[in-house]
This record gives structure tokens, sequence and C-alpha cells, in this order.
């Protein structure tokens, strides 16, 4: 056996080694780019999912903005107040208030509720869907239910269930991808803590919803009526719920006749009274 | 200068990375879902591809050639090339941020690519001179491009159809680069005199 053949490679291959290893430590030192210690700091204390909910493009956009002053510590809506604090900690900042926000579809025309006027077979894309003369459902703001929410998401928190997307409130972050993504423009951002959302944002009068809607808002102001502290207004033919002075007593939820206030819908089908008649469908499946 | 520009055309065109050698597959499918960054990934391509063209014809002709280590090319060039992929992003970051900006999150993806990898050991395999390898590693490159932002185009296309359940996500998109190979291999057809 020549041992030349063992050791002249292996002489060179520890050289090249060497001296790749030698140029890159150099390269390490010479051309060193001075970073501010705090952004991977920051950067640590964030979810790190890139949602872009705080309106930068991604973690560490945001990082780079919260050391360079120019973002507030408390813009994450992902992490909520915990992250808030957290990177408020590493600036030496007071945190201000985060409040946890989350998604809520506003429509709850699933299933034979709601009447459609043709039967959609293409795209599966609500973007898609919505351009043929507004979606598959008659109401012009119904949830197409495609599931263009669903793929927004990135926390996994959007479900289709029935025709209508249901937002799961203990995944949901508040990023706000979703009501970017839906071309209905029906999925709100709401506080976390809000307990009643009005499911609905048919703003047509109470007898055109009702021919095509079993459970739209119709209008009829009893939950402006009812509600003693005055945070529920029907504007637009929808009822809507001012939060800064929500009471939470429910009130509301137990008056509306369409069973349309509600405190979560995760697990929680709308009963639709008896009196309240199904709306005749136009287009019976065949 | 013919026979330069007949290497181009053949190393982009007829002997296509993707389409008719089916190097870089990896890159090829997961990095051209918009044309956007299937671009930035395609130059990073084309810049890596051409420095290590250079680097490795001079390890081979300088090193491994005159003390007979030819047999250990493949590991010599593995090593010279992760070594000179972070060398250029530590030097972009340094005195060029726009372009490490547009290039830095494909670089270190390419440290192992076979791509990279095939041109260098290509340009020992076929003898090329040194102005030979720089270009036939820059033209294999910007094949690798065209044949990513023009599948990046398909995929585009094909984001809005509705196949059966079975053929959804990389069945179809193995197809799809199947048929675009297909079309490629019409350009085997044509002949440089």
């Amino acid at each position: 056996m020549n041992w030349n053949d063992l050791w002249i490679p292996a002489l060179w291959f520890a050289l090249l080694g060497l001296v790749f290893g030698l140029l890159l430590a150099i390269a390490a030192r010479v051309f060193a780019v001075r970073t501010d210690p705090r952004v991977p700091a920051v950067r640590d204390a964030l979810p790190g999912a890139n949602c872009g909910g705080c309106g930068y493009s991604g973690c560490d956009a945001y990082a780079e903005a919260v050391v360079r002053g120019e973002a507030a510590p408390n813009c994450c809506t992902a992490g909520g107040p915990e992250t808030a604090a957290a990177v408020a900690a590493v600036m030496g900042v007071d945190a201000g208030q985060a409040i946890r926000m989350r998604a809520v579809v506003l429509c709850s025309g699933s299933g034979t509720r709601a009447v459609r006027k043709y039967r959609y077979e293409g795209a599966q894309d609500c973007l898609s869907a919505s351009r043929l003369s507004g979606g598959d459902k008659l109401c012009p703001n119904g949830c197409v239910g495609l599931g263009t929410c669903v793929a927004a998401c990135r926390f996994d928190a959007i479900t289709v269930r029935d025709g209508v997307a249901e937002v799961d409130p203990s995944r949901c972050t508040g990023c706000g991808a979703c009501a970017a993504a839906c071309p209905k423009h029906i999925i709100r951002i709401l506080p976390a803590d809000a307990p009643y959302v009005v499911a609905c944002s048919s703003v047509d009068n109470g007898k055109v919803t009702r021919s095509y809607c079993a459970v739209g808002c119709i209008s009829c102001r009893l939950c402006e009526k009812n509600c003693g502290a005055g945070a529920i207004r029907v504007n637009d033919f929808v009822a809507s719920i001012d939060y800064a002075l929500c009471v939470r007593c429910g009130k509301c939820a137990s008056v509306c006749p369409r069973h349309i206030i509600r405190t979560d819908r995760i697990g929680e089908p709308v009963t639709v009274p008896a009196s309240a008649q199904e709306p005749e469908d136009r287009f019976p499946e065949a | 200068m013919a026979e330069i520009f007949a290497l181009m055309l053949s190393a982009i065109l007829i002997e296509n990375f993707i389409f008719s050698r089916f190097y870089g597959c990896c890159p090829f499918l997961g990095v051209s879902e918009k044309p956007a960054t299937a671009m930035g990934m395609g130059f990073a391509v084309v810049f890596v591809m051409t420095l290590s063209s250079a680097l490795t014809y001079a390890i081979y002709y300088l090193i491994l050639e005159p003390f007979g280590l030819t047999y250990l090319k493949t590991i010599a060039f593995i090593l010279a090339i992760a070594a000179l992929v972070q060398f250029i992003e530590m030097f972009l970051r340094r005195f060029l941020p726009a372009l490490h900006g547009a290039l830095g999150i494909y670089l270190p993806l390419i440290t192992t690519n076979c791509a990279v990898l095939g041109a260098a050991l290509l340009n020992i395999q076929e003898g090329y001179d040194f102005v030979k390898s720089v270009v036939f590693g820059c033209s294999a490159g910007l094949g690798f491009t065209l044949a990513i932002v023009i599948f990046a185009g398909v995929r585009q296309k094909m984001a809005f159809c509705d196949p059966p359940r079975a053929f959804r996500g990389f069945p179809l998109i193995l197809l799809a680069a199947g048929l675009s190979a297909m079309a490629f291999a019409g350009f085997s057809g044509l002949r440089i005199a």
C-alpha cells in the first residue's frame, strides 16, 4: 500500500478546509455589519408567525421598526398583551394597552337558511364565485363559503361549516388576514372579550332580507330598544354593537327574534324558531 | 465567438438544466409559486453558478490535477461552493445591502444545490477552458431562471383550476413540469452550425 495515496489527499483537504475556514472567519470579522442587539431580542419575543397583522411584512420587519422607534411595542395582534409586555421590556418602555382581538364572520346564513340563486361549480375560491353576480347566495352580503379566509389564515383558526366560515376564538389571534382576504368584507376584527356579536351583514330592509334568509337581521330594533346601556344602534337595516358601551348583559341576545345576536358560534348551532319560516328554495338541488 | 454563442444557446435552451438534465429540481418545485420569488431564486443561481464555475476551475486545474487528486473533485467542489456561498453572503450584506435584500434568503438554499455542483462537474467533464466554464455556468443559470419563471407562470394559472382531489398539489405540479419539459424537448432539434 502506497501511503502517499493517503496522506497527500488528506493533507490537501485539511489545507483547503483550513484556508476556507480562515477566510470565512476573517470575512465574518471584516464584513461584520453592526446590528442593534435589540433587534434579535425583540424578534425572539415575537410569535414568529409572520402574519402581517402589525402592518409590516413580517416579524423581522416589525422588530426592526420597533427598534428604530417607528412602531409601538404593542402592535403585534397575534401575540397580544404578553408579547407587548415582552417587547416593551426589551425596549425599556411602557407597553401601553394591547387589546386582544379576534375575527368574527358576520353571517349566519348556513345550509338551507340562505336562499341560493344558482349552483356554483367552478374555482373553489370566494373571489371567483363572487364575481358571478355576487356568489351563489341571493343575499348580497352573505358568506360565499368557499374558504378564501381559510386559506388566508396562518393559525388554522377558520373552518367552513355548512356554507359559512367559522372562526375558532381560541386559535384566532386577530391578525386580520382573513378580513383582508374576504371579498364580501363580512369578517370583522372585534375585541376578543366582546361577548355578543350581530352575526349578519345584510343591509337590505326587513322584507327583502326575509325573502332570502331565514335568520338575517330584519332591523326590527328590538335589541336597540331593550339595550339598557344604549350600546346597540340599527343603521342601514343592520344592528351593530358599540363595545365601548356594551355592559355584556345579554339582553339583546335574548330578545333577537332571528337569534343572530350570539355569544359564540363554535359548537352552538343557531336555533331557528318555529315561527320563522324557512324561505322557499328557488333552485332546489336536483 | 460563434462557439461561445453556441455554448450559451445550448446551455439555456437545448440542454436546459431543469427540463433536459433534471438538475436543481428541488428549488424548481419549491420556489416556483410566484414569478417574483422565482425570479429572485433564478438570479441568485446565475450569480452563484458563474462565480462557482470560476472558483472550481481554479481548484481543479491548480490543486487537484497537479497532485493527481481528480477523483476527489466532487467533495472538493462541495466544500468550495459552500464556502463561496457563505463568503458571498457576508460580502453582499456588508457592501451591497440592496442586492443582499433581493438575493439574501435564496443564497443559503443554493449552498448544496445540485445544479451548481452539476455545472462545476460538467465544466470539467466537457473539458471547457476558463472562459467557456464561466460562460457555461452563467448561461446554465440563465436557463434555470427561464425554466423556473415560466413554470411559476404555469403554477399561477393552475391555482385557479379545480382538479380532482387525488391530483391536487404536487401530483399536478409534477405533471405540469413534465409537460413543460416536453415542450422544451422541441429545442433538441435545434442545430447550431
